[in-house]
């Protein structure tokens, strides 16, 4: 016979509203857990979905991410010539505001319905609305360009055109304005951010050069125009590099930092850069706010389990004197801290996980995260249940006699 | 030759509180109830008649003198028995004052539950548990919840749950109170019966003079001391 669970069912609304704020509270820590999975996630997504098996930045550079990095782009060649490398293509990349300014070939700014009916998703930024995006140049063809459309096409040798993540909200189709120029989305991808939780948006190298020239400040324009002729110069951030499948990054990369000027991250290495120098500020924050609220919850756990036992103070004097044994008095209120544990991570983790897309950045939960992390609230549950235990234990069986 | 006494108090004392404060609930109690024996402790209100059902319970622990359960010295200067719960499971049956029914239970869990505690399967319990409340006539309640039942419906319940493992002691305090005096006149044969067919010890505290004719022997306590003892109980009926 369950003692626990009968208990529980005489009691049952109070037991499941007490459940119900448990697991908001547990639901709030698995989000924080989610929110840095989906941080993590994020910084990686970029140089993972760029697939470059090689990144040869700067030399004393751990770029083009973390650090700044600026390199020549007839490198590309050079890599490209090294035994071992498929293909190379260099890549410029640029934090910008753009302007969403309205449908292909308008130049007066559509009608709201006229977007609405395009457009149809949610949370679609408005004509004339201002985008924060990080821009990829690349070379059509080569390693770098956008992964996987999920709409469109991918950028043709044709200039001004733009492959978009979904998040930007922009439409197929839809003018993007930066720095005075008119971009015409024609592709896009999803899941694929910046470090920083931009949307990532690519246009050529050569398109992209030439934006980063308008964009510099009048002083560092004039110093590169004296000597270009009024040219960009074709210096970019990073060069990429895919192997064969039976070469050894490791063993190309140190090949590629002998040069002088230049250092070159493999994947792992980059990757390994980006959690640490990206992450790790965000990590401490995220994991210190997650460790309070399990406290919290700890506490409250604690607090109504104490509780719950010393209501059932009658009930244990009674149980104690018709000589129920300890162990069944302590499996009783260990049940009912697992099962007020166990309801309340259920009840959370299915509430995160069906409002988690709602989330402005990536909430990432995987079975991993999710089992883990009801580990821990076992774990928290069975800890939290030994002051009612001890408070039990310590009940003599006379408290059960009198009114 | 008489049979050993399944409970023997010798010169057991019991006070509660410190000096101003100080009550002297019991002083001086000697007695035994022998196998198939069933006693009636009467007294005033105060004069201790709880105090030693619960000291012969082991729930309260004696000042001083020695206690013998079933031959077993359990207290002489300290107990002697580590443990007094499995003690409480295996010998001794106890009806409360109030009924103490756990209120999570229906009352033919509540009965089962003390048949499982002795290891008894569940279903095996119930089924018992269901032919002991019959026997007591709250069978038509056996899947009420405490809360649901009348005082004596409760009481009777209770009374089952004592009996379900067929102690050798039974220890009732009031037992009959919250009964109209059929269904007490039941309860005390039934008292009666399990005294015999068990040859347990009976001790049952009462202010009902209407059962004491169902008594073997009269204990009379007055301000903690036995005032009359081994009274034949027409004698003292006939007082
Ligand atoms: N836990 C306790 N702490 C202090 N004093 C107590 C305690 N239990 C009993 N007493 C005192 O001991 C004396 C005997 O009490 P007891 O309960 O045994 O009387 P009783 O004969 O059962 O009375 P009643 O017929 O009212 O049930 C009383 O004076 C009572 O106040
Ligand atoms: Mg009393």
């Amino acid at each position: 016979m369950n003692l626990a669970l009968r208990d529980i069912r005489h009691n049952l609304g109070r037991f499941l509203l007490t459940c119900l704020g448990l697991g908001l509270l547990l639901g709030v820590a698995l989000a924080m857990v989610g929110i840095y999975r989906g941080l993590v996630d994020e910084a990686l997504s970029l140089a993972r979905g760029l697939q470059a098996d090689l990144w040869v930045v700067e030399a004393g550079s751990r770029g083009p991410f973390a650090e700044a990095s600026r390199i020549p782009g007839d490198v590309r060649e050079a890599v490209a010539r090294l035994s071992g490398v498929v293909a190379a293509g260099s890549l410029t990349f640029q934090t910008v505001e753009a302007r969403h300014a309205g449908g292909p070939g308008s130049d007066a700014a559509p009608t709201e319905d006229v977007v609405r009916e395009r457009g149809g998703e949610a949370g679609r930024p408005r004509i004339g609305a201002v985008l924060r995006l990080q821009v990829v140049g690349h070379e059509p063809g080569r390693p770098g360009g956008p992964p996987g459309l999920v709409a469109g096409r991918g950028i043709g040798r044709g200039r001004l055109e733009m492959v978009a993540d979904r998040s930007s909200g922009l439409p197929l189709g839809a003018m993007v304005e930066m720095a005075g120029t008119r971009f015409r989305v024609v592709g896009l991808t999803a899941r694929t951010v910046s470090t920083g939780g931009d949307p990532l948006a690519w246009i050529t190298l050569r398109d992209a050069q030439e934006l980063q020239f308008r964009l510099s400040p009048p002083a560092a324009r004039r110093a590169q125009a004296g000597g270009g002729g009024g040219q960009p110069q074709d210096t970019v951030n990073a060069v990429v590099a895919r192997l064969s499948p039976n070469a050894r990054a490791e063993e190309v990369a140190s090949v590629i930092r002998r040069w002088k000027h230049f250092s070159a991250l493999t994947a792992a290495e980059q990757e390994n850069v980006l959690t640490r120098s990206v992450v790790e500020r965000a990590r401490r924050q995220i994991g210190l706010f997650t460790a309070v609220l399990l406290l919290v919850s700890a506490v409250i756990v604690a607090l109504i389990i104490y509780t719950l036992t010393m209501d059932k103070m009658r009930e244990i004097a009674t149980l104690k004197l018709i000589g129920a044994p300890d162990r069944s008095i302590v499996a009783l209120i260990m049940q009912q801290a697992l099962m007020l544990g166990g309801i309340a991570f259920a009840g959370g983790t299915a509430l995160l996980l069906s409002v988690k897309d709602a989330f402005p950045r990536r909430v990432l939960l995987g079975p991993e995260e999710v089992v883990g992390f009801g580990l821990l609230v076992l774990m928290i549950c069975l800890a939290a249940s030994l002051l009612g235990v001890r408070y039990a234990l310590r009940i003599e069986p006379a408290q059960a006699l009198g009114g | 030759m008489m049979p050993a006494p399944l409970v023997e108090l010798i010169g057991i004392a019991k006070g509660f509180g410190q000096g101003e404060a100080r009550v002297q609930a019991l002083e001086g109690i000697t007695l035994s109830v022998a196998p198939g024996e069933v006693v009636g402790l009467r007294g005033p209100s105060g004069s201790g008649k709880s105090t030693l059902l619960n000291l012969v319970a082991c729930i309260l622990e004696p000042d001083a003198g020695v206690l013998r359960l079933a031959g077993e010295t359990v207290w002489e200067g300290g107990w002697r028995r580590r443990d007094l719960r499995a003690l409480r499971r295996e010998k001794i049956g106890f009806i409360f004052q109030f009924h103490n029914l756990l209120p999570f239970l229906d009352a033919t869990d509540n009965v089962a539950l003390a048949l499982t505690l002795a290891g008894i399967e569940l279903p095996e319990a119930r089924r018992q548990a269901r032919a002991l409340l019959d026997h007591l006539q709250v069978g038509k309640r056996a899947t009420a919840m405490p809360a649901k039942l009348s005082g004596g419906e409760a009481q009777r319940v209770a009374i089952a749950r004592a009996l379900a493992n067929q102690p050798r002691i039974i220890l009732a305090d009031e037992p009959t109170a919250a009964l109209d005096s059929e269904r007490a006149g039941v309860v005390m044969d039934l008292l009666r019966q399990v005294a015999r067919e068990q040859s347990a010890a009976v001790l049952v505290v009462t202010h009902d003079d209407k059962i004491f004719a169902r008594f073997d022997r009269m204990v009379s306590l007055r301000d903690g001391r036995i005032e009359a003892a081994g009274l034949p109980a027409a004698a003292l009926t006939a007082v």
